[in-house]
């Protein structure tokens, strides 16, 4: 599979775990028949049947809270959540249930389970469709959090995902779905917890996630022509976060711009601002510069949505402004 | 329609004088171990916050002893007495009480998260309605697997109102999955009573199970034989693939819901009638027409037991502080 989109990458990710292992199932609303509705499953149902590619009923909390107990029961069920909007409605069961029995058991209980999302603007759903609510499962200890930004590292991640031994909020960007890229002809695991470098630099370091890092690699290069040399780094896991190669990163740099599609106020971005200046105070020479989505509810008109979402000329903007600064 | 209402032993079926006599005492000895546990709270040995049982023995009884070694229960926040009664023992649960390693979840769990894996308990929760999803969860795996178990949730009338209720019945429906929903109606829902949160009267609660096509046990939640008869079919039943069933347990509290709730909310003579009516631990003890020296033997040992709980525990290892983090990861 020299070149194969992100969607496929996510499927194929699924179909090798479903060959492999009896314990890892599908659950989700419209997952089955219809393949669910970003087409990621389509094909599944058929080669694997109903018992292990099932459709749901809307009941977010049930999907979630039967994943749960299945997974305590040493399956490693994959469940689906269609838009991650709807993670809203299964946050109780994620946050005081998957979360916490491992600590509230005193290590007795593991929970293997896989929640895979999507979500992210760009085609005008309005404010219940497009959210990026990443940054509010960080905030939970006793999960773990990915978002995936290229087909290689979706494929990889799922993998490790189904394989951890933790409850993992899996997060899928919808317009990254038909992006294609190159990935290896096997299955390689990437680890959760480390932070992929996809371009290098000198002058100012972007931290970057999920669409957002594809618009720092569109800045990076119109920066690169004004004479800016920009390094792009991915954390792709949220949560445990790969603190070094970030830093080590900064510290090179001495220059950083964090970029999500999130809402900018209380974004993963402000984590990673105070992990950035804690660690390398001494190595700033600017204010470290955040870019994410305008403070409002994503608003339905073309122009609106485009107007408070950020692309790539909100990270040049702000690698310019961080740059302009003397060292 | 295929939902069937049953009356628990309407078949005729009864239980040994034997188990009873087990039944009795097991029941005692949630008893005495509740009544130590409100007396060590008041005396300011036990943090946290607490809920006792009293009044409610032969809901736990009766149900976990209808269940066979690998069977699961998800518990509430009201949790010792089925803890108790699925096998922990009450040493372990004690020292839990006291924030102590040798507790059954090594003090990180406490009254509302006794947890013990070994003997089937998945835990009890302190989000009414929390645990019921993850019952339809393992009842799914064990499905899956072609295991012969039955997961059981434990809830409240409360919990009745709550949407994770109403998700986890009608997916366990939907999906056949066996599953034993077992619904202690106490009345109350914390310190508000069924008039004010339900829509249909208190005994009729069991209806709800209706809306879903699934099967409907009654039983005396009193009655610790009903319960076991009640919980036995309920049990056949779900193994059988033709679906879990709902087991509607009328039950009292015989006490505040939480420990020092001074129940302003509730009137004292009518509590003091459920007491002298509804108490099932009088009342088993009048079928069995125990003698007074009977009784005192059998209230000498529980109580001893009890009270070895509290030394193990007051005797127990503090947690390393440091430890805390040990297992927010597997």
């Amino acid at each position: 599979m020299p070149e194969t989109t992100y969607r496929e990458a996510v499927r194929d990710a699924l179909r090798q775990a479903l060959r492999q292992d009896e314990s890892v199932f599908l659950m989700g609303e419209d997952i089955a028949e219809m393949g669910g509705s970003m087409a990621v499953t389509q094909g599944l149902l058929d080669e694997f049947g109903p018992k292990r590619v099932r459709n749901t009923p809307i009941s977010e909390m049930a999907i979630v809270g039967s994943g749960i107990g299945a997974a305590i029961q040493g399956m490693r069920p994959v469940v689906e959540i269609m838009y991650e909007d709807f993670l809203t409605l299964s946050m109780e069961q994620l946050v005081n249930q998957a979360a916490k029995h491992r600590t509230m058991s005193g290590g007795q209980i593991k929970v293997p389970l896989t929640i895979r999302t999507q979500g992210g603007a760009g085609w005008s759903p309005g404010a219940q469709h497009a959210q990026q609510l990443e940054a509010w499962f960080v905030h939970v200890p006793g999960l773990k959090v990915v978002f995936a930004s290229t087909p290689e590292d979706v494929r990889g991640l799922l993998w490790s995902a189904i394989y951890d031994d933790n409850p993992v909020v899996f997060f899928e960007h919808r317009t990254l779905y038909p992006i294609k890229g190159e990935v290896p002809d096997e299955l390689e695991p990437i680890p959760l917890g480390e932070a992929r470098i996809h371009r290098e630099g000198e002058d100012v370091t972007v931290v970057a996630t999920g669409r957002l890092v594809h618009e720092a690699l569109a800045a990076a290069e119109q920066a690169e022509s004004e004479g800016i040399s920009v390094e792009v780094v991915d954390p792709r896991t949220l949560l445990p976060l790969d603190e070094e190669t970030i830093i080590e990163s900064v510290k090179k740099t001495t220059r950083c711009v964090t970029a999500h599609e999130a809402v900018t106020r209380g974004g993963f971005g402000a984590e990673l601002a105070a992990v950035i200046q804690h660690a390398a105070f001494d190595w700033l020479d600017a204010p470290i510069e955040r870019v994410g989505a305008k403070f409002a509810p994503l608003p339905f008109a073309p122009v609106m949505e485009q107007h408070v979402v950020p692309h790539a000329e909100d990270v040049l903007e702000a690698i310019k402004r961080t740059t302009a600064r003397a060292g | 329609m295929t939902t069937v209402e049953e009356k628990a032993g309407s078949g005729g079926k009864r239980v040994s004088e034997d188990m009873l006599r087990a039944f009795f005492r097991e029941m005692l000895l949630i008893r005495r171990f509740e009544e130590k546990v409100e007396e060590r709270f008041r005396a300011g040995d036990l943090p946290g916050f607490l809920h006792v049982a009293i009044g409610q023995e032969a809901v736990a009884t009766g149900v976990c002893a209808a269940l066979e070694g690998d069977d699961v229960i998800a518990s509430t926040h009201r949790a010792h007495g089925h803890a108790i009664a699925k096998g922990t023992p009450v040493e372990r649960i004690m020292a839990e009480l006291y924030g102590k390693q040798e507790g059954c979840s090594r003090g990180y769990g406490g009254s509302m998260h006794l947890y013990d894996l070994e003997v089937g308990n998945l835990g009890a929760n302190a989000v009414v309605a929390g645990g019921i999803p993850a019952v339809v969860g393992s009842a799914l795996a064990f499905q899956m697997r072609g295991e012969e178990r039955v997961a059981v949730a434990f809830f409240g009338d409360g919990a009745t109102n709550a949407g994770t209720f109403h998700e986890s019945m009608n997916l366990a429906q939907l999906w056949k999955v066996p599953a034993v929903f077992v619904l202690e109606n106490n009345g109350w829902a914390e310190s508000t009573p069924a008039t004010q949160h339900l829509p249909l009267p208190v005994d009729e609660l069991g209806k709800r199970a209706l809306a879903y096509g699934m099967k409907l046990i009654e039983g005396d939640g009193q009655d610790v034989e009903a319960v076991y008869l009640a919980t036995r079919a309920a049990r056949d039943h779900a193994l059988s693939g033709a679906g879990p069933v709902l087991v509607h347990l009328r039950t009292h509290r015989l006490t505040g819901h939480y420990i020092g709730d001074p129940q302003v909310y509730r009137d004292k003579e009518e509590l003091e009638r459920e007491r002298k009516t509804y108490d099932p631990i009088d009342l088993l003890r009048a079928r069995l027409e125990l003698s007074d020296g009977d009784f005192a033997a059998l209230d000498a040992e529980v109580t001893a037991e009890v009270e070895a709980s509290v030394e193990f525990a007051k005797a127990g290892t503090d947690p390393d502080p440091g430890d805390a983090l040990k297992y927010v990861y597997a």
